[in-house]
């Protein structure tokens, strides 16, 4: 069934209801093998090739625990300023899908290893605290092709071909409790909440976060009551929404589609949604049925995880600071105003600025990129910027050839254009634009002769006493050389030239 | 007095993906009705303070080392699937999405 | 030379040392034996004829090139079909996974090998290890080498039919509520459960993964202990494997000494449900252990009569949950791909095919235990009822070293007897259930015949956790004065099988 519901339009929506939220996120870790075998957790590998009996849910197998598993779950417990469990136990989650080899998956339900936690996310200057309701390890899923549909799309396939490369890699999924903020600001907190997440998994260095790679996921509750009400409305779950424009967009969309359906009359159905990338939309997948009893229990083939106190407190000397320690840090050392640092903080840009300078690029040049040339092509693309291909380097890079004078500001930009359409390096993007600035000096005196011969008058003036009327001369230069020469060059050259 | 309904035992019965026939739904649900009258005496001793036990010996924080061992090779890993295309498990077509 | 097959695995050890004979004789001959006899027995699911002289001419090969081996070197042994053999058929005397070759070793079975260890085979067993008799294997009964109308035991009726038709000397069995024990009972043979976590689970196709125990079975306590000392101890890839050395099996098997040995026997094993023939011969060798030295008391363990109800709670969740990866999608039999029925129906049409009528009604009911809303007052319940049973335990291994019941109620039923009432044949399992429940180690040892019936009586010994030596102690000590008694041990009072050429 995908029938587009109704949207009121969300103003309107917003002075009817107000939205409350929860968001379940899962995070890949980067650990070497997977959460209860040996195999290796490289990203698009040849289907197959990364399972063994335990991870392929063969009859016999038996799991263990990885260490670095565990020991990552804790780091993100304690960044979150959660409780550590002092004993917890893994879970078995019961339900059949052709992708989850054993039909259960292990997972943590009443018992999880870290809980009770917070964090706050600032937008638009403001604070606002997003209680975590718990921090759990589980493993992912393998990855089904559906084949002989439109488009892969699960629905009209004919049958489905599955990978397990996947299945097993260690997850850990984090809760948020209900999140009820201002209507108007409730898609932005959601968006800068996955994206503070995504920025603390760096810094603790747990996971890559490739949200294009799939390592870190999202589902989204949304429900709305009527404004003033303090009941809860029921609520759908939309899955696997994938980026941070897309946990903005797709909130927002279920609160437009609810509202229209309760504006008129209608019930909220209490389902699992998909979101569509491409449409804007969210659509129905599966009704909340008796059919979703898990049947958890103990999982019996594991023993329980008893983190020492030692071991917890050896693990939080090892976090960096806290977030909004850190943003203030870091607003002083970059020399940022209030309003600079908002801007970074919204446009999700602190963790690429902070390994950018840390490659010796200045703080401003850093944001002037990211949060210009790079934040455009993303919006563009419909990307975030961890998506466009260019990372921290490619920028230092560039920036290092302008520092050098071999690259303008003007030019730089058009380097970042052909990073982001995969042209190549820095270097070939340059050749094969022809973007190198002419560095060349009897080809920069050839243009100033040229310019200076044509512009007699101006040559008079400069004469009489008016320097600064050789900008226009350096103008011509620039123009002449398409741009392609250094400025300042052209106007040491063209001062000896006339004398000033 | 413990009893489970025909429907009950339909509805089981789809939750653990076996397809019953109406004569064997006929036979299990008081062979099932009979097991739970025996299996529930459970509930006639063990109070609330006694502590449940899901293993049998007190073992904890059984870790293993992050480290790679070697996987099957895909033909290995394929070697008893019913069917196989591209070196991936063929499936039949899958209806719902994930839970 | 004498019938190889008569052999003890201790005594073809020491004519192999000798060079008297070779590990391809002694293998030949029982393959032969196999031949001859399992027509009536059907103890074996698979003969790996090839696999098993290949095995073994290997290892005559290393032995003739001077290299040391273990004790067990050469000597054939038939496994379970649980155990995953890389490249060998292994169904679980399931229909659902016939054809199957498992692609790696579990860690059983890579410790035979290791050992130099001839495996001849795959032998059968209740579908899933779900049953006391070996009627529920997908398929056909195992017949008892005592009366072959008569049922082996079960789970593992197969190995212990093996055994007792001299088909091979040494079997792997598992015991989940008694699947090792009940049927070395029935067909009087030494089966010994290890300390849950003593041996590896790797490899073993899982029943009940908090209960399920590999351990040996022998026609003597020497033997069992030998094997015992190949397979078990620590194994990294089993999380619940317990991190110790492997207690003194061999050692206590040799000396057999119980003199000064506490003894208790446990009151509620026994009286009303009893067959009186069983509960003489386990009163005598009751008798007869006081008279080598042991102090004998009654001991109470007074929850012991809900170890069913718990176990019955327990075992069908965990299992409908380590069934569920029987789907048809990866390996095994799949039903009703028909390009129109999709993966769910494929699904239900595969598991109610391939599924027999025992393990359905297990997965049922673990099913329904689990389900929301009955959680707590079944598996949370059950689960109460396992920590009274391992404090009965406690407190009676404070007055005792060891505690000893009837392994069975009865003796071997014939087949068909009680297939169509589940409950009276879960009743067979009531002396083993607390011991896999508590994860303790227990073993039974054959004490005689039952005079009504003249089929073999086993004697039920359990010992705490990691005192697995303390079961041979006895066993040992009760094996060497019958023994004296009958002038033999009591396999050999076992008729003749009619021999098939
Ligand atoms: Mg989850
Ligand atoms: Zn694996």
């Amino acid at each position: 069934m995908t029938v587009v519901a109704d949207v009121l339009p969300i103003d309107d929506a917003l002075a009817q209801y107000d939205p409350v939220m929860g968001l379940e996120v899962h995070v890949e870790l980067n650990t070497k093998s997977k959460m209860f075998c040996g195999c290796p957790t490289e990203f698009g590998a040849e289907p197959n090739t990364q399972t063994c009996p335990v991870c392929l849910g063969l009859p016999g197998a038996l799991p263990v625990v990885n260490a670095v598993g565990v020991e990552s779950a804790i780091k993100i417990g304690l960044a979150l300023n959660c409780e550590i469990a002092e004993w917890c136990r893994f879970a078995r989650k019961n339900y059949f899908y052709p992708d989850m080899p054993k039909n259960f998956q292990t997972s943590q339900y009443d018992e999880p290893i870290a809980f009770n936690g917070w964090t706050d996310v600032v937008v638009d200057g403001e604070t606002y605290r997003i209680e975590i309701e718990r921090a759990h390890m589980e493993e992912d899923t393998g990855k089904s092709l559906h084949v002989g549909g439109a488009t892969g799309r699960i629905h009209g396939a004919s049958h489905s071909l599955v990978d397990y490369n996947r299945a097993g890699i260690p997850l850990i999924e984090i809760v948020t409790k209900t999140i009820e903020v201002p209507g108007e600001k409730a898609a932005a907190v959601a968006r800068a909440l996955v994206s503070q997440l995504r920025d603390l998994l760096l810094s603790i260095g747990v996971s890559d976060v490739r949200m294009d790679q799939g390592s870190l996921r999202c589902d989204a509750n949304v429900s709305l009551k009527p404004k003033g009400s303090t009941t809860l409305g029921t609520r759908t779950e939309t899955k696997n929404v994938n980026s941070f424009r897309s946990v903005e967009r797709a909130i927002t969309y279920e609160i437009t589609r609810q509202a229209a359906i309760l504006s008129s009359g209608g019930k909220i159905l209490q389902e699992t949604r998909h979101w569509h990338e491409d449409t804007g939309i969210t659509t129905s997948g599966r009704e909340k049925s008796d059919a979703d009893d898990y049947r958890y229990f103990p999982e019996p083939d594991l023993v329980p995880i008893a983190p020492s106190r030692e071991w917890v407190e050896s693990l939080r000397a090892t976090l960096p600071e806290a977030p909004s320690l850190r943003r203030a840090r870091l607003q002083t050392e970059w020399g940022f105003t209030d309003l600079e640092m908002r801007d970074v903080i919204n446009g999700g840009a602190v963790e690429y600025i902070v390994r950018t300078v840390e490659l010796g690029v200045d703080a401003a040049a850093a944001k002037k990129w990211w949060l210009g040339e790079l934040a455009r092509a993303a919006n563009e693309s419909g990307k975030d910027l961890g998506d466009l291909g260019v990372g921290p380097a490619e920028v230092a890079e560039v920036q290092k050839l302008v520092d050098e004078g071999a690259l303008n500001d003007k030019l730089a930009r058009q380097v970042f254009d052909g990073l982001v359409k995969g042209e190549g390096t820095p270097a070939e993007i340059m050749a094969a634009r022809g973007l190198a600035l002419v560095s060349d000096d009897s080809a920069l005196i050839e243009a100033i002769d040229r310019a200076i011969a044509a512009n007699p008058d101006v040559v008079e003036k400069v004469n009489s006493g008016k320097p600064a009327a050789a900008g226009a001369l350096i103008g011509a230069v620039m123009k002449d050389m398409r741009g392609q020469a250094d400025a300042a060059k052209v106007r040491e050259l063209l001062n000896t030239k006339l004398g000033i | 007095m413990p009893s489970i309904t025909r429907e009950e035992v339909a509805h089981l019965a789809r939750l653990a993906r076996i397809e019953l026939s109406d004569d064997e739904l006929d036979h299990l649900a008081p062979q099932l009705d009979q097991i739970i009258g025996l299996v529930a005496q459970v509930s006639d001793v063990a109070a609330e303070d006694i502590p449940p036990t899901s293993h049998a010996l007190p073992l904890s924080n059984v870790m293993r080392k992050d480290e790679n061992v070697p996987c099957l090779t895909p033909e290995q890993a394929l070697s008893g699937a019913p069917a196989a295309e591209d070196q991936r498990f063929r499936v039949p077509r899958i209806l719902s999405e994930e839970a | 030379m004498s019938d190889l097959t008569r052999k003890t695995a201790a005594e073809l050890s020491e004519l192999m040392a000798s060079g008297e004979t070779s590990s391809v004789e002694i293998t030949q001959a029982h393959l032969d034996r196999i031949t001859a006899t399992d027509t009536a027995v059907h103890a074996f699911l698979h003969v790996d004829t090839d696999g098993a002289l290949a095995q073994a001419a290997d290892v005559d090969k290393r032995r003739a090139a001077g290299e040391k081996l273990g004790p067990l070197a050469g000597v054939p042994l038939a496994l379970k079909d649980v155990l995953t053999q890389d490249g060998v058929p292994t169904t679980a005397g399931s229909r659902i996974l016939e054809g199957w070759k498992p692609p790696y070793d579990s860690t059983v079975v890579k410790r035979l090998k290791a050992a130099g260890i001839v495996i001849l085979g795959k032998t059968n067993m209740d579908e899933f290890a779900m049953g006391s008799s070996t009627e529920n294997s997908a398929y056909g009964p195992t017949h008892n080498p005592w009366d072959l109308a008569r049922i082996p035991g079960g789970s593992g009726g197969g190995s212990s039919a093996a055994i007792s038709a001299y088909q091979a000397p040494l079997a792997i069995g598992t015991d989940t509520g008694g699947s090792i024990r009940q049927p070395a009972a029935f067909t009087g043979t030494v089966g010994v459960k290890p300390t849950y976590g003593g041996t590896s689970r790797y490899g073993l196709i899982a029943l009940a993964s908090s209960l399920d125990t590999p351990g040996p079975c022998a026609r003597t306590t020497l033997d069992a202990a030998l094997l015992h000392e190949v397979i078990a101890g620590h194994d990294p890839m089993d999380s619940t494997s317990i991190d110790q050395p492997v207690p003194p099996v061999v050692e206590a098997a040799r000396r057999g000494d119980v003199n000064g040995l506490r003894i208790g026997v446990v009151k509620e094993l026994g009286g009303e449900g009893y067959q009186p023939g069983v509960e003489a011969r386990f009163h005598e060798a009751v008798e007869l252990l006081t008279k080598l030295g042991a102090e004998v008391v009654e001991v109470s363990c007074p929850h012991f009569q809900y170890a069913l109800p718990a176990y019955y709670l327990i075992l069908p969740s965990e299992a409908s949950s380590n069934l569920a990866k029987f789907d048809a999608m990866r390996f095994g039999l799949r039903v009703g791909d028909d390009g129109e029925n999709d993966a769910e129906q494929v699904m239900r049409l595969t598991r109610e095919a391939g599924f027999g009528a025992e393990v359905k009604r297990r997965i049922m009911l673990g099913t329904h235990a689990l389900s929301s809303g009955y959680y707590d007052a079944y598996y949370g319940q059950a689960q109460k009822v396992r920590t009274l049973i391992a404090r009965d335990f406690t407190r009676a291994y404070e007055q005792v070293d060891v505690l000893v019941s009837p392994a069975t109620p009865t003796t071997a039923f014939a087949i068909g007897d009680r297939v169509n009432d589940p409950i009276a044949m879960y009743k067979n399992d009531l002396c083993t259930i607390p011991s896999n429940l508590a994860g303790n180690a227990a073993a039974s040892f054959p004490v005689g015949l039952a005079d009504e019936d003249g089929l073999p009586v086993g004697f039920h010994v359990m010992a705490p956790v990691m005192r697995d030596d303390l079961l041979y102690q006895v066993g040992a000590a009760l094996e060497s004065a019958l023994a004296d008694q009958w002038g033999g041990v009591l396999m050999s009072k076992a008729p003749e099988l009619e021999v098939t050429r």
